[in-house]
């Protein structure tokens, strides 16, 4: 399986490793019905490839944007989603709920 | 994160020992405690608590908001007896995200023609069992249905914390079962500790469906508050 934690821990240590800027994306907080539970992750490589969700699919093309982003910048960053939220970004959760998705650049030191 | 420490975790996972990684949140400050050393942390008392419960989630401590995060092992799944049953659970508890090894030192049982991609050990249990390191994120089945495998390997599990054993028999193969293990040394708690009939009731008749009953009751055991998972499997 290439979709467990895991699995996508050792994904983003070999893309670092083989020269990729890599990101890691880790839900933090939740409110109400959130698709993923607290600590499940994405990492999104410099290329674009993301594997892993940290939603039901709902939020994941706005993380990956951002996430290239802090890749770039190499400054961490929180992102929230939720319904009424248009703050960042006119992505919602269909499923009502509320999330925080800490997005943070894996570096060499 | 800085690479090693998600080189670390990495390592540790592996080796299927609980990581926990700290971050506050405001600056991305991050460190990691391994499980050994929780017990000398400062916040031994929020590391310890969340690691029970297998959760991570935001605390505050000292004026700062830090997120903890637990890398609990990957569940795994020991399968004794390479049954028909087994060849329909071994891939759906793949699916559901376990390390799944089965056992059985009959090697006409035990053959990659019928596990093809499944780790098969086709030993005695006194021989597979003991390098498997059975550990408190492991759920355990025996489904031989013949007591000279399946009771030695359920007693290697009561020697082990698994969080889940069943063994496959109607209620009267249990009963002798039971007296035979007792005869061995078992007590009524570890007795007691043993799912049988396996599986949830949900009326399964072919081995896919009592894949099925014995998956969702190994869940239950995982995820439901433990009052809540022996309702469930009454």
């Amino acid at each position: 399986m290439l979709n467990r934690d895991e699995d996508i821990l050792q994904a983003a240590e070999a893309w670092q490793k083989a020269g990729h800027g890599v990101a890691l994306a880790t839900v933090v907080e939740t409110w109400g019905s959130a698709p993923r539970p607290a600590g499940s992750s994405l990492v999104i490589n410099d290329d674009g490839t993301f594997l892993g969700s940290v939603s039901g699919g709902c939020v994941e093309g706005a993380v990956v944007t951002e996430a290239l982003d802090v890749i770039a910048s190499g400054q961490p960053k929180m992102l929230e989603f939720g319904v009424a939220d248009e703050t960042a970004w006119n992505v919602g959760l269909s499923c009502g709920g509320t999330i925080r998705v800490f997005v943070e650049k894996v570096a060499q030191s | 994160m800085k690479l090693q420490t998600l080189s670390e975790v990495n390592i540790e996972r592996a080796a299927r020992r609980p990581v926990i990684v700290i971050t506050d949140t405001a600056n991305g400050d991050q460190r990691l405690v391994k499980a050994k050393d929780i017990a000398s942390d400062p916040l031994r008392g929020e590391l310890s608590k969340q690691l029970r419960m297998g959760k991570s989630g935001m605390i505050e401590a000292a004026g700062k908001k830090l997120f903890l995060n637990v890398y609990a092992p990957t569940a795994r799944l020991v399968i004794v007896g390479a049954v028909h049953i087994s060849q329909a659970l071994a891939p759906l508890a793949r699916s559901l995200d376990y390390d799944v090894t089965v056992v059985d030192p009959r090697t006409a049982f035990a053959s990659p023609e019928r596990f093809p991609d499944v780790p098969l050990i086709a030993e005695w249990p006194d021989v597979a069992l003991p390098p498997l390191n059975v550990d408190h994120y492991t759920a355990f089945v025996a489904v031989t249905h013949d007591p000279k495998i399946d009771d030695p390997a359920l007693l290697h599990a009561f020697a082990r914390d698994c969080f889940y054993i069943g063994a496959l028999g109607s209620r009267k193969t249990h009963a002798k079962r039971a007296e035979r293990l007792k005869a061995q040394g078992a007590s009524d708690t570890d007795i007691a500790r043993i799912h049988a009939p396996i599986g949830l009731n949900i009326g399964a008749v072919s081995p896919s469906e009592i894949a099925v009953s014995i998956m969702a009751e190994i869940t239950a055991e995982l995820r439901l508050p433990k009052e809540a998972a022996k309702e469930q499997a009454a």
